[in-house]
């Protein structure tokens, strides 16, 4: 058992009644459990009377309904579920008796409201139980002063509270108005692992209702009476700004309110790590519909001027630099022949350990190969969109953020206001990647209802969304391997590079398992703004090394996982440096697990396979991809996956997020490419950027979790980076072919033409 | 400008909209059905099927003055209660991410199994293919419809 302090505010008593006065509720897990041709009508719920506030995470319905708040917002990682898991369980309540409620802005109460780094769960996981073990120890007291019996006596299971000897017995809601006046315990007991009952299995979505019957639940759907719509008019290319734009056109058309242009941050503002943006000054076009408002779009008369060099200050998270930003229309070969030249000179040395030089000059055998990816889009299926009100008593924002926070501070300095003006509300997104967490469009949006006096609903089209910026970068690598006379790797060198970011992770394996090792590093700048794409970084390096381990796996005779696990066992038995930041016996276990699953080495006619396994974002991910060939087409046909995350939450959504993992990572591997002719993104919509469809999908995907005690790590990002090596090691035993440029498959025509 | 009479979920709906005005559109800001979605306006993604006299069709391509008489279905009025099989089928088999895409992968799949009420896996596919999903939810999509149409091939 552990004991943890609290550290969870006295609440003020309250009473909400707000949403009682006895509405019907859809008793939506009840629903949820229904087989599709069960006819049975649907359960309801009657809602409480009264609810009682216990603390900020939850409250206790008179009829023992629970409400819990899912603090952190909700992409489709499925937070809005496993988070409200977490405290049911140390709260000891019946799932069926829980709502969840989807908290607005206010870290105050909840603390970092973030997505994004896979962190949600590993950083909430005390927290949330803490705040359910809280209120079942405030119960018990309730129910101990009732009985005049000692708390110690006390259990509870499943939302009732019982005292066998003396053979009392009470449901939450008959004591949940006295638990809320109870002190706050100082010390709660948590439960051990074996105990829990919720945490570990598989609960479906609370809001797959909502979501497949069309409820209003994205920043797009936003209901406001009165709201009009904006868009904004951004430079066509990188490189551009605005000169002067004519708007005679646009205002005399149908539906048109106003045109002007805003300017998001001002000269001189310090921006955060996620101010990041290119285009600052827009033309915004508000008026009464979507569809006017596109169609004025399109008629206004911009004219664009060429930037200049230019700097501004950045604060990353307490450390200020100054980031220069070149001028220049930049195009994607022009980056590949730059990329390829720097490549081929030292970099800047990022980790040394014994004399590499040495090794590669006395070696039997050297292999050298080079890696590129190409910039990427996120292309979240809901396009970006910020929903402003502001006015001289204060600012309601709503939509879709990852890191609200953040995007608050950014408006409230852009507005001149205190952050306790605004009030921000969390949409569900429809798909966030990291693209959300740069929050220009909120302050667009801001801006743009200040100036039109009213309340504005900001829409960007799929084109705005592609060409506004903000992509995973474009990359490069260039790896060699020394072998000795006995194949044993005995030098590794990598040498990585980007536009405008490094990915490389110095002190990653294969770092620790080889005696004589270099990493370098290189950039180059650019006026392309790049951000947080799914594993930042390690989406290129995990597949790219993959891939490289596989060759060498391969000129050494072995068998790739074997060879894996040999240097594994290296690193874990007598460790090269001390930075190593991954744990070789979990990053083993991923693999040995995988092997077991996958019948590595029980080949079928016809079916080619690969191995990759890579650890990040505090995770460890292993792949086997198979591939079959459809005359000159590939098709990859299964996908076993091992994965150590640490304690699993919510199971089936976890097996979810890593299939969606999976198919993200064969889709951008085979197809995903954003290239740039001087400036201008070339593929601005579906029809040209092409995204993995159905056909292309895997047919069937396995997804299996190591299972130990371990405290969650983090789920979203790990099993997406390695999908780019194993897929490229099945493609190689497929058509002989090895793939060292992303896509693999860029000349293949959409399925859609 | 021009007034429309519609057809939609089995209600009569009027508009006062230019009649080049995508349906997409006209559900969205004139009627509130928000429900079906915009995702790319070019009838590449699938965000916005709806039904119009039971075909799938993308409502973004669809003016408003082409409709006519004809009925039109939202996901909004493919049940009464939110319990045909295929919504059904969706929650029973875990299939949302993000949500967004998922109530035109289901118009689209609701007008092919009428047709087609025993798919193969190809078959579904290939009608599939039109409606993407960016979080990759493809292959709960298809348990999903197999689910739904009774079928265990």
């Amino acid at each position: 058992m552990t004991r943890i302090k609290t550290h969870i505010g006295r609440r003020a008593f309250i009473r909400n009644t707000s949403l009682a006065g006895g509405g019907l509720v859809l008793g939506f897990s009840i629903f949820n459990s229904c087989k599709p041709n069960d006819q049975k009508e649907m359960v309801v719920r009657e809602m409480p009377k009264e609810w009682f506030e216990i603390n900020s995470y939850l409250k206790i319905g008179d009829n023992g309904l629970v409400t819990i708040m899912s603090p952190n917002p909700e992409f489709g990682q499925g937070v809005i579920t496993s988070m409200p898991m977490i405290v049911a369980d140390e709260l000891d309540v019946s799932w069926n008796d829980v709502l969840v409620e989807q908290a607005n802005l206010d870290t105050e109460e909840y603390g970092w409201q973030f997505t994004g780094g896979s962190q949600g769960i590993r950083r909430r996981w005390e927290g949330l139980r803490m705040a359910g073990a809280t209120a079942k120890q405030m119960l018990k007291e309730a129910a101990a002063q009732k009985w005049q019996v000692p708390v110690s006596e006390i259990t509870v299971s499943e939302g009732v509270v019982t005292h066998s000897s003396s053979g009392n017995s009470a449901g939450f809601g008959e004591l949940a108005s006295l638990a809320a006046e109870m002190e706050v315990p100082e010390e709660v007991t948590l439960k051990d692992v074996s105990e829990f009952k919720i945490i570990g299995t598989s609960k479906k979505s609370v809001e797959n209702h909502k979501i497949v019957t069309g409820k209003p639940l994205f920043g797009l759907d936003y209901p406001f009476e009165g709201a009009l719509i904006a868009m904004a008019v951004h430079p066509p290319a990188f490189g551009l700004k605005l000169k002067s734009f004519d708007d005679t056109n646009v205002r005399s058309m149908p539906g048109i309110v106003d045109v002007f242009k805003i300017n998001t941050l001002e000269e001189g503002f310090v921006r955060g790590f996620f101010d990041t943006n290119a285009f600052t000054e827009l033309v915004a076009i508000v008026g009464t519909s979507t569809w006017e408002v596109m169609n004025a779009k399109k008629n206004l008369r911009a004219e664009w001027e060429p930037i200049s060099d230019h700097s501004f200050t950045l604060d990353r998270f307490g450390t200020k630099m100054e980031v220069n930003v070149p001028r220049g229309l930049e195009s994607t070969e022009v980056h590949y022949n730059q990329m390829n030249e720097i490549a081929g000179k030292s970099g800047t040395e990022a980790r040394k350990d014994g004399d590499p030089e040495s090794a590669f000059k006395n070696a039997s055998t050297v292999i050298e190969r080079s890696y590129s990816c190409p910039f990427l889009a996120h292309n979240c299926m809901e396009p970006m969109n910020f929903f402003a009100h502001v006015t001289d008593e204060g600012v309601k924002l709503a939509g879709p953020l990852q890191a609200p926070a953040l995007t608050e501070s950014t408006v409230a300095a852009r507005l001149d206001i205190p952050v306790e003006k605004i009030e921000v509300e969390l949409t569900r997104m429809g798909g966030g990647f990291g693209r959300r967490a740069y929050g220009h469009y909120a302050v667009e949006a801001a801006l743009i209802s200040k100036q039109a006096k009213a309340p504005i609903k900001l829409v960007y089209s799929r084109e705005d969304d592609i060409t506004f910026g903000i992509y995973r970068p474009s990359y490069h690598a260039t790896y060699r391997a020394a072998l000795d006379d006995n194949n044993h790797l005995v030098g590794f060198h990598v040498k990585a590079g980007g536009i405008p970011e490094t990915p490389l992770f110095a002190n990653r394996f294969p770092a620790g398992a080889v005696d004589n090792y270099l990493a370098e590093q290189w950039e180059i700048n650019s006026n392309i703004t790049i951000g947080a794409f799914r594993a930042p970084r390690s989406n290129f390096m995990a597949g790219v090394e993959q891939a490289f381990l596989d060759e060498i796996a391969e000129a050494s005779g072995k068998d790739p996982i074997d060879f894996r696990l040999e240097l594994l066992q290296r690193a874990k038995d007598n460790p090269v440096g001390e930075e190593n930041d991954y744990d070789p016996e979990r990053l083993a276990g991923v693999l040995k697990l995988v092997r077991e699953k996958s019948n590595w080495g029980q080949g079928n006619d016809g079916v080619h396979r690969g191995v990759s396994a890579y650890f990040c974002h505090n995770s460890y991910a292993a792949h086997v991809v198979d591939v079959v060939m459809d005359g000159d087409v590939p098709r990859v046909e299964n996908v076993i996956c091992a994965i150590d995350c640490g304690i699993v939450i919510n199971r089936d959504a976890a097996s979810n997020m890593a299939e969606g993992a999976i198919v993200d990572g064969v889709g951008n591997a085979m197809y995903g490419a954003l290239t740039f002719k001087d400036g201008r993104p070339e593929q601005t919509n579906f029809d040209t950027y092409r995204i993995i469809r159905q056909s292309e999908a895997p047919r069937n995907i396995e997804v299996h979790f190591v299972e130990n005690e371990i405290d969650p790590t983090g789920l979203g990002e790990p099993p997406f980076p390695p999908v780019f090596g194993a897929l490229a090691n099945a493609l190689y035993k497929a058509t002989g072919k090895r793939h060292y440029h992303q896509p693999f498959y860029k000349d293949h025509s959409a399925v859609m033409g | 400008m021009a007034t429309f009479n519609l057809n939609i979920n089995g209600k009569k709906l009027t508009a006062d909209v230019d009649p080049n005005t995508p349906l997409l559109w006209v559900l969205r800001d004139h009627f509130k059905l928000v429900g079906t979605k915009y995702g790319c306006g070019i009838s590449q993604c699938g965000s916005c099927t709806v039904h119009m006299d039971g075909v799938a069709i993308r409502s973004c391509m669809v003016t408003v003055s082409a409709i006519g008489n004809q009925e039109i279905t939202t996901i909004e009025g493919l049940s009464e209660n939110g319990d045909h099989p295929l919504q059904k089928a969706w929650m029973e088999i875990d299939v949302p991410q993000c949500g967004y895409c998922q109530a035109g992968q289901i118009m689209t799949a609701a007008a092919f199994l009428k047709n087609n009420p025993n798919p193969t896996d190809e078959e579904i596919e290939m009608v599939m293919n039109g409606n993407i999903c960016r979080c990759g939810t493809y292959s709960r999509i298809k348990k999903a419809i197999k689910l739904a149409a009774g079928s265990t091939s």
